[in-house]
């Protein structure tokens, strides 16, 4: 008779989710499977709609990365009609791309990441918030926060027009631009953003690297995954997040291929388990082989981990340093201890910070030549971009009218489910043993597992005032004879 | 736990977490939010699980926020919860008060839905048959997942609801308003829409109006916008004159139409219908070929018309064979 540990609903997920841990007679781990029980079905009911519509329509696919959604769609949608958005409008997207990166990775940093580290993976829940974060590291940081996260929010307002759910591009570019009265109050958000990106980078060295348990936690245990890595790079293989190819690394770094959009389906499939409502991804070229890892594993990952992995390098200088800290701290290219994910996304935010800045001075960022008026619909169209989440696929078909025919999506997070469910059991395996007890840090450090990936059914914007709570219940012969519960 | 402070729940169904951003949007006011009210439940982002709302006495908590629609057994279960536990309960941001984005399911099927998703896209693993199942057996262990209904409901559908806070997502500063009103007892009778306003967004939108006479529509990607003049004198689809405002004329000023998304105006019953009677009315055309002919500038108009409001609208779904 096995015994269950159920953890639902699992907290600082956006979206739901659930842990069910079985539990051999003996009190080891039998078995883990991490199940998403939600679905909406985008990809049916955006046919029948005109293609025009959709990237304001996929937006409400996810209210935290929404504008990943509609970058994406706004590829797919500029394809579909023959593809003839002009420069400055893909600049504009890609400007105001790099805020919405930094809205999210701000506050998954210090909401949802920077409990574990900054205030300890297994200390007292009722601490382990960003109320515990700001009393560890001094008042002000709180405040810090929630203005650099609402500058990065106000930079999306004046180049788009909204942050959450924008209406902003249209097959041929965008709706509006931006004048010089607009970019002069651009200018102060950014570089107050670039001097967060940098104290952010420092905090994390001095508060996470310099405790030689945490660098222990990062990389070594359970938080390491043998597995693939995707990411988005540019023609010198740097980092990128709206433009590129897609270059798949397997995790000794040798690269297994590089692809353009048009190409995703001959390089990735999707799997599917009747007991989640989520798709598990993989690598199509070597077949569905099972939740597994190793050199042949058609698992892959994509987080901001695997971005910095499979790029050779930054696309700028200050974050290029950053980069080659990271990797020579962490002992070289490609890393695969998962925990590093949350070093990766401050790294990511440098690149968006120096972005920002040489947008601002662009002197042809203010012209008004950001839409071309397509003259036809063309048929078919694909958009990747990188989702804060992960490689993010739209692929969309229309008749000659615009009007969708079908449409493919593979989301940031989607990428991940198998990963997520992988080391979710081998942190439940490597924690949970037999005649030891199962306390609440031990329950977390398996949610920890999770968390690195940031997933999109997880968010950090969700977690103030940020106590997390979990439940754990452990059944015997039908009846619950343990019950853990903890944040409450 | 105080007791003098208001007891609060908030909790999702079928959305997008827009909502939940909504209300981190109010940036510095969140945090008077957690002076004034215990958050009993937020699974997103504080303490509580499904069983500790059980445990509560009926009517123990004075507010319970819902956002998303119903598209599970999972959400129509925390519903009932809710509205069992809560002396008020409030449908917030458009799915949880028409449907939403999510209702759009309403105009195809369950199995068309699936079979999209599970088995005939261009990346499906080859020769999959596989769908999700409430209840699948594996190697003597019983894993479950909730049952995806037929179709979108409204949260009114499932339960009474007191409050109707509309917007994809409600505006931040909506947001603060009505959780100030809450605090203060200030909130109307029940059975209202709060947070928004009285009138229809065209009187909040500062582009210059002239009469209206459409003879052509255009698709917004066959024009360039002229930036002051009113989209519809300009040809491009915009429901505003049929919309409640309250959301700050966000898409308009953007450059693009109104899509309806704080829902009708006062007293009208279909928001869809009132939407049609509306551009009907300024359409300019003698026979009923030219309206035909107009119209075609519009294709899609009924997923524009009930663009958040489907399953709000008096067929709910579309219902042809």
């Amino acid at each position: 008779m096995t015994t269950t540990i159920t953890i639902d609903p699992i907290t600082r997920l956006e979206g739901h989710g659930k842990i069910e841990i079985f539990l051999n007679p003996d009190g080891s781990v039998n078995d883990t499977y991490f199940q998403i029980p939600e679905f909406r079905g985008f990809e049916r009911f955006v046919v029948g709609r005109p293609i025009e519509e959709l990237p304001r329509i996929v937006t409400r696919i996810c209210g935290v990365c929404p504008a990943s959604h509609h970058m994406a769609s706004a590829k797919a949608a500029d394809g579909c009609f023959g593809d003839v958005t002009p420069p400055l409008a893909h600049k504009l997207r890609d400007m105001y791309y790099h805020a919405h990166f930094m809205h999210s990775h701000i506050a998954h940093f210090y909401l949802l990441a920077a409990p574990d580290f900054v205030v300890g993976p297994d200390s007292d829940p009722a601490i382990r918030n960003i109320l515990g974060v700001v009393g560890k590291v001094g008042l002000e940081i709180g405040g810090a926060v929630i203005k650099a996260r609402a500058q990065a929010q106000e930079i999306q307002q004046i180049v788009g027009g909204r942050f959450t759910h924008l209406v902003w591009c249209l097959p041929g570019g965008v709706v509006k631009g931006i004048n010089k009265e607009d970019l002069e109050k651009i200018k102060p958000l950014a570089a107050n953003l670039y001097d967060f990106a940098l104290f952010s980078v420092q905090l994390f060295k001095d508060v996470v690297l310099g405790n030689p348990k945490y660098v222990d936690l990062i990389l070594n245990g359970p938080y390491v995954l043998k597995v693939q890595n995707m990411g988005l790079v540019d023609e010198n293989n740097a980092v990128n997040f709206y433009h590129g190819k897609v270059r798949v690394v397997d995790f000794e770094g040798k690269e297994i291929c590089k692809y353009e959009a048009k190409d995703y389906a001959q390089h990735v499939a999707e799997h599917v388990e009747s007991w989640s409502y989520l798709k598990f991804p993989y690598l199509k070229k070597r077949g569905w082989k099972g939740f597994v890892e190793g050199k042949d594993s058609s698992i892959y990952m994509a987080t901001p981990l695997s971005r910095l992995n499979v790029a050779d390098r930054m696309a700028t200088p200050r974050a290029q340093e950053a980069f080659e800290e990271m990797f020579s701290t962490l002992g070289g290219k490609p890393c695969m201890a998962l925990m590093a994910a949350h070093w990766a996304r401050l790294v990511e935010m440098i690149q968006n910070a120096e972005m920002l800045k040489t947008y601002c001075e662009d002197p042809e960022i203010t012209s008004d030549k950001f839409r071309v008026v397509p003259k036809e619909a063309t048929g078919e169209g694909f958009g990747i971009v990188e989702a804060m989440r992960g490689t993010l696929t739209h692929h969309y078909t229309c008749d000659k009218n615009g009007i969708c025919k079908s449409a493919n999506l593979i989301v940031g997070t989607t990428n991940n489910n198998a990963p997520i469910h992988m080391v979710t059991k081998k942190a439940a395996s490597a924690f949970i043993q037999p005649g030891k007890e199962i306390t609440q840090g031990i329950l977390n450090m398996i949610e920890m597992a999770f968390r690195s990936f940031d997933p999109c059914y997880s968010c950090a914007t969700h977690s103030l005032p940020g106590r997390m709570p979990l439940e754990a219940r452990i059944w015997k012969n039908g009846e619950v004879f343990r019950h853990f519960k903890r944040g409450c | 736990m105080s007791p003098k402070k208001l007891q609060i729940a908030l909790y999702w169904g079928a959305g997008c977490g827009g909502c939940d951003v909504a209300v981190l949007d109010t940036n510095e006011f969140i945090l008077d939010v957690a002076a004034l009210a215990d958050i009993r439940l937020w699974p997103i982002a504080v303490d509580g699980k499904y069983q500790d709302v059980e445990k509560m006495v009926d009517g123990e908590l004075d507010l319970a926020i819902f956002n998303g629609a119903v598209r599970n057994s999972e959400n129509e279960h925390v519903a009932k919860l809710l509205r069992k536990k809560s002396k008020l309960l409030m449908a917030f941001g458009s799915c949880a008060h028409m449907g939403g984005i999510p209702g759009l399911a309403n105009f195809t099927t369950k199995d068309k839905i699936f079979a999209t998703a599970y088995l005939d896209n261009p990346s499906i693993e080859p020769g999959n048959h596989t769908v999700p199942l409430p209840e699948t057996k594996l190697n003597g262990k019983t894993l479950n997942i909730p049952t995806f209904y037929d179709q979108v409901y409204k949260l009114d559908d499932v339960v009474e609801v007191d409050y109707y806070v509309p917007g994809c997502p409600p505006a931040p500063n909506q947001v603060k308003a009505v959780l100030l009103a809450v605090a203060q007892g200030q909130l109307p009778a029940k059975g209202s829409v709060v947070g928004a306003s009285e009138h229809a967004v065209c009187e909040d939108c500062q582009r210059e109006k002239k009469e209206k006479k459409i003879t052509r529509f255009y698709r917004p990607w066959q024009i360039i916008q002229d930036p002051k003049q009113c989209l519809m004198d300009q040809g491009i689809l915009c429901v505003g004159a049929a919309t409640r405002s309250g959301c700050g004329v966000r898409c308009p000023n953007t450059g693009q139409g109104c899509r309806g998304c704080y829902g009708p105006l006062p007293g009208v019953m279909d928001q869809g219908a009132k939407i049609l009677s509306s551009v009907s009315s300024i359409i300019d055309a003698k026979t009923p070929e030219d309206i035909q002919e107009i119209l075609e500038g519009a294709p899609d108009f009924a997923a524009i018309a009930y663009r958040f409001g489907l399953p709000a609208s008096l067929m709910q779904r579309n219902v042809s064979p």
